[in-house]
């Protein structure tokens, strides 16, 4: 890891990030978890359930600055985020929601999210008019609207039936690859991390630290089965390891 | 069928008022023919528009001025535990404080002035809108606060498209029961210290016993509060909740 480092890349350094109990006393969430983002590239950040994933993230947007450590967010800092639940604002429609989010957005390149993402028919609908997968298109397109420099997913298509969340994988993967945007992905699905990810970050049990780095060399759009099924053999038994 | 329906609970109204005004005698309670003429009359001499503006004036300025005050105060408390802390006994105390106290105080720390009888009515109006307001934002949802702060919205964004929206049904309900409550605490005031306006007006005919001006008054003034609702408050209030899915 160099110090210097690209400006357009993500640094995480986190000594240490505890909670306060209820019953008294403190619980360690993180500790010495440290990895690096390359500009431009996608990162999945795959580990047990509960190991502090939805911590780190809230870390990482500055949603919670009680931790020891350094964060270095991509030249500028701007952030499009997904969360798990679309978060809109369901009295405002569906473009209002997307100019609010992203104040500087041209018409031009509003179309062209709604026309990619297959939103254009539903532009003056409200959120509560929408199925389940439209609302997690519009939150997609809000954080593509916004030209992030840092795009951040938490689990982005948890709770969608299996085809749905694959046809929203395919469309994600088409978007970042064409924008060339950094993208950090946290997800517990190892399929979705690997369809999506150029590496990911093996996370361990409470308190979490990366225990390994995993590079994908194949580009995303065209993953052979054989490799993938290595691949994710392999990291399930890495991940099957550290939560004993 | 609705407006059938509604049309004649008003003609029973007017029936009872009739059937009442027979038994009890035109002095204690005119009938409505008498108080047509009356109204008819008030209008036409300039009066009637004189004083409904007056009263209304003075209602319309109380009225903002509590539910701006109102609204602010109830977002900080909802919001700050601290500022709840700190607040709450005022508005204990302010809550249940008789409107007359807050009336005389008011004339007489800063004389028989119109100043003196806004604030008095407005201050009688805060802690309604304040405790209502209060409740919406104890209530009040902390994931789009996040994803407001992620997307760096400015202030004035959040508070037009993230906090107002969720808290209008509050609004509305403070504005609803302050509406009502600010014209009756206005005639009050009116009567005991302006020298024009619907309480002023009524305060004279209580003076004379003349029961027919005190009715035709009151009447004008409900017709105009009503016009008010339907015009007014209801068409902003199915604006405001066009988002919401209808029920089936």
């Amino acid at each position: 890891m160099s110090p210097a480092g690209d400006p357009g890349q993500l640094d995480v350094s986190i000594t240490q990030k505890s909670y306060s109990a209820a019953s008294g006393g403190s619980i360690e969430v993180l500790r010495d978890l440290a990895f690096t983002l390359k500009a431009g590239t996608v990162g999945a950040l795959v580990g047990p359930s509960g190991c502090g994933k939805t911590t780190l993230l809230r870390i990482i947007t500055g949603l919670d600055s009680d931790y020891v450590g350094t964060v270095r967010l991509p030249d500028h800092g701007k952030l499009g985020m997904v969360f798990q639940e679309p978060r809109l604002l369901p009295w405002r429609n569906v473009e209002q929601n997307l100019r609010l989010g992203a104040p500087e957005a041209t018409d031009a390149e509003l179309d062209v999210l709604f026309k990619v993402l297959g939103l254009a028919a539903h532009r003056h609908h409200f959120p509560g008019e929408l199925s389940v997968g439209q609302a997690r298109r519009v939150a997609l397109a809000r954080a593509f609207a916004v030209k992030p420099d840092l795009l951040v997913l938490d689990e982005p298509f948890v709770s969608l039936d299996a085809a749905l969340a694959k046809h929203l994988q395919e469309e994600l993967a088409s978007l970042v690859t064409s924008r060339h945007v950094t993208t950090l992905l946290v997800t517990h699905n190892i399929d979705e991390a690997i369809g999506l990810a150029d590496s990911l970050f093996l996370l361990s049990a409470s308190p979490a630290h990366v225990i390994a780095e995993v590079p994908i060399t194949q580009p995303r759009t065209r993953h052979n089965a054989e490799e993938l099924a290595t691949i994710r053999d392999e990291i399930a038994r890495r991940l099957a390891k550290v939560a004993k | 069928m609705n407006a059938a329906l509604r049309l004649f609970s008003l003609f029973l109204l007017v029936a009872a008022w009739y059937a009442g005004s027979e038994i009890a005698g035109q002095r204690l309670l005119p009938g409505p023919q008498t108080v047509g003429r009356t109204l008819l009359a008030e209008a036409q001499s300039g009066a009637l528009a004189f004083h409904l503006g007056a009263t209304l004036a003075r209602v319309a300025v109380a009225f903002v001025i509590a539910m701006a005050a109102g609204t602010a105060l109830g977002i900080w408390m909802g919001r700050s535990r601290l500022a709840d802390r700190l607040a709450d006994p005022w508005l204990v105390a302010l809550l249940n404080l008789p409107a007359l106290v807050i009336i005389v105080l008011a004339y007489v720390w800063a004389g028989l002035t119109e100043t003196a009888a806004i604030a008095a009515v407005a201050l009688n109006k805060l802690p309604n809108a304040t405790v209502t307001v209060r409740e919406g934002a104890r209530s009040l949802d902390r994931q789009l606060d996040e994803m407001a702060q992620v997307f760096l919205m400015s202030r004035w964004t959040r508070l037009r498209h993230v906090l107002i929206p969720q808290l209008a049904p509050y609004l509305a309900a403070a504005a609803r029961s302050g509406l009502s409550l600010v014209w009756k605490i206005v005639l009050i005031v009116e009567l005991l210290g302006r020298s024009n306006g619907v309480g002023f007006e009524i305060g004279i005919a209580f003076q004379l016993f003349d029961v027919t001006r005190i009715l035709a008054y009151a009447i004008a003034f409900v017709l105009v509060m009503l016009a008010i609702e339907t015009f007014l408050v209801q068409p902003i209030e199915r604006h405001v909740s066009r988002w919401r899915p209808r029920a089936a």
